[in-house]
């Protein structure tokens, strides 16, 4: 009598799923609770009007423009946190890691510590990088290093930087990555940059042993046409 | 990279400036960005819908049509835009897909309707999002199904003549519906399988008593006359066997399948009996081994189409029979220790064991309750009517989903079987709307040759000139005409009308039998008035002995008897396969029929009479050498006529 009822119940629904079995639909049922409680936290944020930002950086309106909608298109919120930055990042370097990267990019972006980085945020330092001057440059790359932003850069913090490069190189590469080439990286830069050998690398220096370095005045320049 | 991530990608460019101090080697030249265009809006015209996105969102997808510079192709100059002649429904999707990354699916639109346009615009389908992958590729799996069928059932009409004798036999054993002879045998062996089975059942029947010992069954009392009968049936089935394994492509998969192995099972008995002797201790397997003859029952499954079903729904479902049965003992072995520690403190309780208690439990799970054991205490009652509502709970849970599949390979199969029927009338109607555009050629064509008498002839007609046909219909016309001028070939046309043609004509033309009559006639120095007749038009030999002046050009056609072939036949401007047989008289085929004219034909061309058909227009021919009748070949009598005489099983094609 029972699988009579059951069989004309089940004969009405649609037979998609069939698999699925009771474990699945409480997990689903928990999960939705959850996202309830998670719509209500959800942040919209919205980009001072367009003048403001075009008096404050080097864009012209179109290119906020461009930026705009694409930061928008991947950001609907209005917002980057940390795993979408980390992630967006990553599409970039599918063949490593460049998490350790992005969370550095990311903090070196988010000025203000908040844990997320506006369009605001976002379009100021690609002013600086892309439009800046090489004073500005330097000086928002140092930021960049200073993990700790006490306004020096010791090895510890140059290691993390450099692994965090290598790494988004990837396994496979040629020659192949050793042990020992990050540090002998950082052991070289420190003592191009470290005038007074002290350990530390302070803002004078670092400006100091980048201007006099013909390369990274070059390389600095490459991305002026990015935009 | 996803779409939308392009668009960081200045970012990415911009902060690779913080490797710069720590690169050790100068920086490779960026490349010049020499195309710098400001974004702009693009507009999209789709059949008058207007869709405008920015330029760089197609460009995401370089490698679809309008990601790439396949889409200049479409660019109308004077309004500016992009036009494209397709759906826009589906269209929506499919810029949708450049702005998000994700291609969805909607419920709506027909599959191939949807795969049509995804291949247009150069979307290969596995990018469609997780959300509406699932119902995509079930949709799929649907349609391919349908076109399985389709070309299982084509494939099963065409007549392929080149079969080997043992491929006809496997046909006529898969499919008995091919010939008559294998329908013959379906039926003789289903109903030697039912005397089979009945005389099993039969068998064990008390069939009264004989005077001085105690009643019989019919088996023993009538031992010679069942032995003959089982016999006979073995022989039958023995026979057969033999015969599928002889005609089967591969005899090693024929002997591993279940039918074969069903097949083996039944006869397998008799022969251990006749090989046996009458030893006692060896006749008691024997009887066992009678019970195997019961499964001739499963031979049924050939013949029917539920049973094979069933059988396939069983074994697909066999997962789900699977945890029911588990579950099932599970909980029969919970009720049965139960059961059997509560009524131990009674008396005289049947529950002497736990295996005795299973049978307890079985019943009472299955809502049987034979009330052979039942518990005595109070517990006991308690755990039983636990277990009774249980077992209700147990049983109805897996049976929806074996259910549920059932009905979807039922559905399925019914799905087929409509489609077949349906097809057949679907083709009928198909084909009259093609003959009636064919005709509308020749009806053309044949005006045009009256005009064109008429200008010969030089005498005004009653300017009967048919009906105008519009611009188009003229451009196809001409189109079929060129055709002909290019191969040679011709198109007949039976109007009588025609018959003052002169042969003037030289070129292959569309031309009418009596023309070609004539002129074979001519080449064969008859010279007889000429006539119609319809053996006269279908035949090769015709064309190769009498119009020698015209072999050189012509050329045979694949499948018909050409060049001049029935008006009838050169109807279908395309290959169809025409099926059904309601018409009896027309059974023979397409070529049987040339074949015969052929032979009807050969002796009119070089005797020196003609003795076939002196035919006039209206009437049928009073003779024929196939007997069938000739509808009127007045303008609308073969648009009417069509239907039945297409209802031939032909395969005719183009030139």
């Amino acid at each position: 009598m029972g699988a009579v009822m059951g069989t004309f119940s089940s004969l009405q629904t649609k037979q998609r799923r069939p698999s699925k079995d009771i474990a699945w639909w409480y997990y689903q049922f928990q999960r939705d609770k959850i996202e309830d409680e998670l719509e209500m936290t959800m942040v919209c944020h919205r980009p001072e009007g367009l003048e403001q930002l075009e008096a404050q950086t080097n864009f012209t309106k179109r290119e906020l423009q461009v930026l705009y909608r694409g930061f928008k298109n991947e950001c609907p919120s209005g917002v980057v946190n940390e795993e979408t930055f980390k992630q967006i990042y990553a599409q970039f370097f599918p063949h490593g890691d460049a998490s350790m990267y992005a969370h550095y990019l990311f903090h070196a972006f988010d000025t203000t510590q908040t844990g997320s980085v506006k369009f605001e945020d976002f379009v100021t330092a690609l002013s600086i990088l892309l439009r800046g001057t090489v004073h500005e440059k330097l000086r928002w790359t140092f930021n960049l290093y200073d993990i700790n932003k006490d306004g020096y850069i010791n090895k510890e913090e140059m290691m993390d930087i450099v692994k965090a490069i290598y790494d988004m190189m990837g396994k496979y590469t040629y020659p192949v990555l050793k042990e020992d080439t990050p540090r002998q990286h950082v052991d070289v830069f420190f003592q191009k940059m470290d005038k007074n050998k002290d350990g530390i690398v302070t803002l004078d220096e670092f400006l100091e042993s980048c201007q006099e370095d013909d390369n990274i005045m070059r390389s600095l320049q490459l991305f002026q046409n990015v935009m | 990279m996803a779409a939308g991530v392009a668009a960081w990608l200045p970012f990415a460019r911009a902060a690779a400036i913080g490797w710069m101090p720590v690169a050790n080697c100068p920086m490779p030249l960026a490349p010049a960005d020499k195309n710098k265009r400001q974004d702009e809006l693009i507009v999209l015209n789709v059949s008058g819908r207007r869709f405008q996105t920015w330029r760089t969102t197609l460009e995401r997808y370089p490698d679809t049509l309008l990601g790439s510079t396949e889409k200049e192709f479409f660019f109308n100059e004077d309004t500016k835009e992009y036009f494209f002649d397709r759906d826009p429904e589906v269209f929506r999707c499919v810029l949708n897909f450049y702005r998000t990354g994700k291609l969805h699916y909607p419920r709506y639109e027909c599959i191939s309707a949807y795969d049509d346009e995804l291949a247009f615009y150069g979307i290969l389908p596995e990018i469609i999002g997780d959300c509406c992958y699932e119902e995509y590729k079930d949709r799929k799996r649907e349609n391919a199904e349908r076109l399985m069928d389709d070309n299982d059932s084509e494939n099963n009409q065409e007549s392929m003549p080149s079969l080997s004798f043992r491929q006809t036999m496997w046909r006529a054993f898969e499919n008995p519906h091919t010939s008559t002879l294998a329908l013959v045998f379906y039926y003789v062996t289903g109903f030697f399988i039912a005397v089979s089975v009945i005389t099993n059942v039969v068998e064990t029947v008390p069939c009264g008593t004989v005077p001085g010992s105690k009643e019989l069954p019919c088996g023993e009392r009538y031992s010679v006359a069942f032995f003959c009968l089982d016999t006979a049936c073995v022989m039958i089935f023995t026979v057969e066997y033999l015969l599928r394994l002889f005609a089967a492509p591969s005899r090693y998969r024929f002997i591993r399948s279940v039918m074969s192995i069903i097949d083996v099972v039944a006869i397998m008995p008799y022969y251990i009996g006749l090989v046996m002797t009458n030893n006692e201790d060896v006749s008691g397997a024997f009887v066992t081994l009678r019970v195997f003859r019961v499964f001739r029952i499963f031979k049924f499954s050939r013949h029917s189409q539920g049973l094979r079903i069933l059988g396939y729904t069983l074994k697909s479902c066999a997962s789900e029979l699977g945890f029911l049965l588990f579950s099932l003992t599970m909980a029969i072995i919970i009720f049965a220790t139960v059961m059997f520690y509560a009524e131990k403190g009674s008396s005289a309780s049947k529950f002497t064991s736990i295996p005795a208690s299973f049978w307890y439990t079985i019943v009472t799970m299955t809502t049987l309750g034979y009330g052979d054991m039942v518990p005595k205490t109070i517990a006991g009652k308690i755990f039983g009517s636990i277990c009774s509502l249980s077992g209700v709970l147990v049983i109805a849970l897996p049976v929806p989903v074996i259910v549920s599949n059932f009905s979807r390979i039922y559905h399925q199969n019914q799905r087929a079987d409509k489609r077949r029927a349906q097809k057949k009338a679907r083709l009928a109607r198909i084909r009259v709307a093609k003959t009636g555009s064919s005709n509308a050629y020749l009806h053309s064509k044949r005006n045009g040759l009256l005009t064109e008498a008429m200008e010969l002839m030089g005498t005004p007609e009653e300017g009967h000139v048919g009906k105008s046909t519009s611009l188009a219909e003229s451009q196809h016309h001409h189109l079929l005409h060129c055709l002909e001028k290019t191969t040679g070939l011709s198109y007949l046309v039976d109007d009588p009308l025609l018959s003052v043609r002169t042969s003037t004509i030289k070129n292959h033309e569309f031309i009418d039998e009596q023309m070609f009559e004539q002129n074979c006639m001519e080449s064969s120095m008859q010279n007889y008035p000429s006539t119609r007749s319809p053996s006269l038009s279908s035949h090769p030999g015709l064309t190769t002995t009498c119009c020698s002046r015209r072999s050189k050009k012509t050329t045979h056609l694949p499948n018909s008897n050409l060049p001049a072939t029935r008006l009838r036949s050169m109807q279908e401007l395309s290959t169809i396969h025409i099926q059904g047989s309601e018409q009896p008289s027309l059974t023979t085929s397409r070529s049987s029929l040339n074949l015969k004219a052929d032979d009807g034909l050969r002796p009119n061309c070089k005797t020196s009479q003609i003795t076939t058909a002196i035919i006039s227009i209206p009437t049928p021919p009073a003779r024929s050498p196939e007997g069938e009748s000739r509808p009127p070949p007045a303008s609308p009598g073969p648009n009417t006529n069509i239907p039945s005489v297409a209802s031939n099983v032909v395969k005719v094609s183009a030139l």
